[in-house]
């Protein structure tokens, strides 16, 4: 089944994937012609069938409930693109800063 | 003795290990051997993305000690390959990815701690497809595999890397990770030994993850008894990790003896797509003679929904991954494009960072969790899962393993199918069903075909790997196939 240019940038922008406009034609028609291989399952009748998400143990296996030493900080830290005192830096998601300096 | 490094690099992990207790075969002169191969050969192969020369070298002089000392355990002192998704606390991790180049783990995947803790010597990272998606190693971002049996021809995928380093002597064993037939399939094309376990056999802990219900970790070798031991070693529950089984290991060297008279292998007709080589076939035909010559009854099953696996895992595989892969943003690890706001960054991070191949399943698999197409892709496929399990379960109620071609060619040329995606997805036609059940398959080495190796699968029911290496194994030890070495192995 064809998917619309407009399907194409709404998945990538729901899958935070920076597209070209080179790269959104060409998935445009791959994932068209992926999705139209893939069609033939609507083929398989599994109205009374129950679906399967995992096929090992259904059982939950919990761990003894006793404290253990964490990875070091800097460790964990050491990759990190950015980081200040002793935390990964991220950039700010609200605009607090920039409103506390204009007013 | 000049060809001393080639006929020290030929012998098994199991010969190896008989010399090394023996001491008539140090650690360091294996490795060093290992060493000099991958020096001379891998320029041509490019199997390793990292080799570990100075970790290889200290862990094998550590080894030479617990040797000397009687502490020697099945793999102190074998040379490993490790497929560059297995996390290692000394050297960089990086998936094949630009996304993660530089990555350094802070911790060691399971499997490469207990590999550690028996005292391996770890050669290096081996190349893969980035983060394991592909079925000929030309997704990896920094450089494709060439097959050690034919420069021109793909290695196979996603494992490559750790196949043709086997392959072609650069690595005495190796471990790949196997999502939809990522061990067996290029096992098949350099014909080598790959195992893929039933999925909670080995602990996935420190796997870059791909696709969690259908991953699992096995190994390479050149005989089925080096794989026994291999995946002895890994095998095991893991409090890291809740899907690893508590189920307890058998003592897999010793399924190994050689006989399959009375047992049942099962031969399905669905296993014989169009667009099967008449190569393979034929080498096919032959090993069927062979194990009813062994005292095997062979019959006639029935797996109805074969057909319907493949277009399933390539809805299940990609929602699956582009949950995973959702942590690369730039943030925690690995590179980042900066942007204005943390949305673009996260953009740019990724549209930089990951190659084709992984934005095509992660645009696959967000559309098919999408609202609006949830139940009609990702639940239906899940459903179709449960036939396609059903279909398995059936089957062991008459037989106790199936052989299969493990694909139905043999290796392609490269760039053959990099243009068309759902051509490649096709290469893996045999091996996903196992991985959709969640059961074990090892595939073995069946012939040449063009002077390329063939390679047939034995499946088995969940935890029955002692059954399937024992079938492999008495297969092995009729033919010669092992013993038939790439001129870029013999040569070296």
């Amino acid at each position: 089944m064809p998917l619309s240019r407009e399907e194409v940038e709404h998945v990538a922008s729901l899958a935070r994937l920076g597209l070209t406009t080179e790269e959104l034609s060409l998935m445009q028609d791959q994932l068209s012609s992926i999705l139209g291989h893939i069609a033939v399952i609507d083929q398989v009748d599994t109205a009374m069938i129950s679906p399967t998400a995992q096929v090992g143990s259904v059982s939950l296996l919990l761990r003894a409930d006793v404290v253990t030493a964490s990875l070091p900080r800097d460790a964990v830290l050491a990759n990190a693109p950015r980081q200040q005192d002793g935390f990964i830096e991220v950039s700010a998601i609200l605009d607090v800063v920039n409103e506390e300096t204009d007013s | 003795m000049s060809n001393g490094a080639a006929e020290i690099t030929a012998l098994t992990a199991a010969e190896a290990r008989r010399a090394l207790d023996a001491r008539e075969l140090s650690a360091i002169e294996l490795t060093r051997s290992y060493l000099a191969r991958i020096d001379r050969l891998d320029d041509e192969i490019g199997a390793y993305l990292h080799v570990m020369r100075d970790v290889a070298l200290s862990q094998a002089e550590t080894a030479d000690r617990r040797i000397a000392a009687g502490n020697s355990e099945p793999m102190t002192g074998i040379p490993v390959a490790l497929k560059d998704v297995l996390c290692t606390i000394d050297a960089p991790t990086t998936a094949a990815s630009r996304i993660l180049e530089g990555f350094r783990p802070p911790y060691d995947a399971t499997v490469v701690n207990r590999l550690r803790r028996q005292g391996a010597v770890f050669l290096g990272k081996a190349n893969t497809d980035e983060f394991a998606m592909g079925s000929s190693n030309e997704n990896s971002a920094f450089k494709p595999v060439r097959n050690p049996w034919h420069r021109d021809r793909v290695p196979g995928g996603s494992s490559g890397g750790p196949a043709a380093a086997v392959a072609a002597e650069m690595a005495m064993v190796s471990l790949g990770s196997d999502t939809g037939g990522s061990i067996r399939q290029p096992a098949g094309f350099c014909g080598v030994v790959g195992l893929k376990p039933t999925y909670g056999r080995v602990s996935r802990f420190g796997l870059l993850a791909f696709a969690s219900s259908l991953d699992q970790i096995g190994p390479f070798a050149r005989t089925v008894r080096d794989a026994a031991m291999v995946l002895q070693a890994i095998a095991g529950h893991d409090p890291f990790d809740a899907t690893s089984s508590p189920e307890p290991s058998p003592d897999y060297s010793r399924a190994l003896s050689g006989d399959i008279r009375g047992m049942k292998i099962g031969l399905a007709r669905e296993y014989t797509a169009d667009g099967m080589e008449d190569g393979v076939f034929a080498a096919f035909n032959s090993a069927i003679h062979r194990f009813r010559a062994l005292g095997a009854e062979i019959v006639s099953i029935d797996l109805p929904h074969t057909e319907y696996a493949l277009p399933t895992y390539y809805i299940t595989a990609p929602a699956e991954a582009s949950a995973n892969l959702a942590r690369y943003d730039g943030v925690k690890y690995g590179s980042v494009e900066t942007a204005s706001t943390l949305r673009e960054t996260y953009a740019r991070t990724r549209g930089k960072g990951f190659g084709p191949e992984v934005k095509r399943r992660i645009m696959l698999g967000t559309y098919a969790l999408s609202s609006g197409y949830y139940d009609a892709y990702y639940i239906k496929a899940q459903k179709v899962r449960t036939l396609i399990k059903q279909d398995f379960d059936a089957a062991w109620s008459k037989v106790d393993a199936i052989v299969a071609p493990t694909s139905p060619t043999v290796a392609f040329p490269l760039g053959a199918r990099t243009d068309d995606p759902y051509q490649m997805y096709l290469a893996d036609v045999f091996t996903i069903p196992a991985n959709m059940a969640g059961i074990p398959g090892v595939a073995v080495p069946c012939g040449f075909s063009e002077e390329l190796p063939v390679s047939l699968q034995v499946l088995g029911p969940a935890f029955a790997e002692a059954t399937i290496l024992r079938i492999a194994d008495a297969y092995e030890r009729t033919e010669s196939w092992a013993a038939r070495r790439p001129q870029i192995a013999a040569a070296g």
